[in-house]
């Protein structure tokens, strides 16, 4: 399928100019690891609260970083005219969203495998076992980031106090994820399984279908503003 | 006119009808805090229609009617706040509670203050008018989302809460009460509708002033 290859292409274009320069990739990592410490300084848990305010700071970092993250996706198309090029030539725009979205998605996913254990490491977490259902929730949760946060990134993209507006128009948008991966992350590490929390796994998966869907359709007229 | 309704229906829903059984004269801000938020949800409504009218037909006049509706918006949903506050006070013995409707129309104020910021900031009008269209579209589409996730929250695995919903059903709203409220509800829908046009025609006029401007600019 065209769209589907036209995404690849533009994925590996942004993953090599990633891997030449790793300055994202870096800074988010840095900048998640370094909240962890901020989080454990400020909130200074007693052993047994840990695990129940764990996944809140979790994803308080991931949203942080992620906003990080989103604020330099289109770095490298806003020098040298080159989202004029791509938009000029005959590329679907919704290949460019979802080749934008990937690659959000990819850095978080590095930068989450390494801080989620890292988390575990710090605040003395004994559910090591947990990790791999806390890592699906965490999968759902970082693709619905994604594709508000591209959409956002690219709306706001020549507006001023950026860095500002973007958080400010994302983060109201983002709390059915915000609130889904927090009460099944929770949930999963007071009772081992999903169970109850069933059904916002579902509204997860719901969140991110549905807004996938609208971005390659509506990102035409995204990203001509 | 808008004024005589609103007029009417406060006199009607403050003084001559009686006081709820259960809450006395506090009830009374329901005159006012319904018809509010009535008019606050139209409002969006018709930002998400003039958003997806500007986006498919690019004519300024669904571009002026968004944002002149989502400035008036925000207004009456700051207005249901501030109202429900005062109601919370004297009835829950609390300024602010985050139950599954409060949280919702806080989380509604705070994306279209959002599109209001993305409007002001984008230097270019154009620009500014279909990211803000884009916005608007996007968040009408996640408040079915946010609301159905806030009342989840506050749902799942509390007990109902000991705190009255704020609005009861039209058939458990006494005859007395509900003539005044339809009435207020009226009057607050054409007060809607006013300031809705006046701010439309505002919008007009700025975009005459610019079309003037640059005609005489060369």
């Amino acid at each position: 399928m065209a769209l589907l290859r036209q995404t690849y292409l533009l994925l590996c274009k942004d993953l090599l100019l990633e891997l030449r320069r790793r300055d994202s990739l870096l800074t988010m990592f840095f900048f998640g690891t370094l909240l962890l410490f901020v989080f454990h300084f400020s909130f200074d848990p007693a052993p047994d609260k840990v695990a129940e305010i764990a996944p809140a700071l979790l994803w308080l970092a991931f949203l942080f970083t992620g906003t990080l993250g989103l604020a330099q996706l289109f770095q490298s198309e806003r020098e040298n005219h080159c989202l004029d090029a791509l938009l000029l030539s005959p590329l679907d725009r919704g290949a460019l969203f979802l080749a934008k979205t990937c690659f959000n998605l990819i850095l978080m996913l590095i930068v989450e495998i390494v801080v989620m254990p890292l988390l575990w490491i710090l605040f003395n977490l004994q559910t090591w076992n947990l990790l791999p259902q806390l890592f699906l929730v965490t999968l759902l949760g970082t693709i619905g980031f994604c594709v508000l946060g591209t959409i956002m990134s690219a709306l706001t993209l020549r507006a001023r106090a950026r860095e500002l507006l973007l958080p400010l128009v994302l983060f109201p948008l983002m709390i059915p994820v915000i609130l889904a991966t927090i009460r099944c992350m929770e949930n999963v590490l007071r009772t081992g399984e999903f169970g109850d929390a069933t059904p916002w796994l579902r509204l997860l998966l719901g969140f991110d279908v549905i807004f996938l869907t609208v971005g390659v359709l509506i990102f035409d007229w995204v990203i001509e503003s | 006119m808008a004024l005589a309704a609103i007029a009417v229906g406060l006199y009607w829903g403050l003084i001559v009808a009686p006081p709820d059984a259960y809450q006395g004269d506090v009830q009374r801000i329901m005159y006012l805090h319904i018809p509010t938020i009535v008019a606050a949800y139209l409002s969006f409504f018709l930002v998400f229609v003039g958003s997806c009218l500007y986006l498919w037909k690019k004519e300024k006049r669904d571009d002026i009617l968004a944002y002149a509706a989502a400035e008036i918006g925000v207004l009456f949903t700051a207005l249901v706040i501030v109202e429900g506050s005062i109601w919370g006070r004297p009835t829950w013995g609390v300024w602010w509670t985050w139950d599954a409707r409060l949280t919702t129309t806080a989380i509604l104020l705070l994306i279209f203050v959002g599109y209001l910021m993305l409007r002001s900031l984008i230097e270019d009008e154009s620009r500014a008018a279909s990211a803000a269209a884009v916005l608007g579209i996007i968040g009408a589409l996640d408040i079915p989302l946010i609301h159905m996730s806030v009342y989840w929250w506050r749902t799942l695995h509390q007990p109902p809460s000991i705190f009255r919903p704020d609005k009861a059903p039209w058939e458990n709203v006494a005859w007395p009460l509900l003539i005044p409220l339809t009435i207020n509800i009226a009057a607050f829908l054409i007060l809607l509708f006013y300031l809705l046009s006046l701010r439309y025609r505002l919008g007009e006029m700025r975009e005459e002033i610019k079309a003037r401007r640059l005609d005489r600019g060369g």
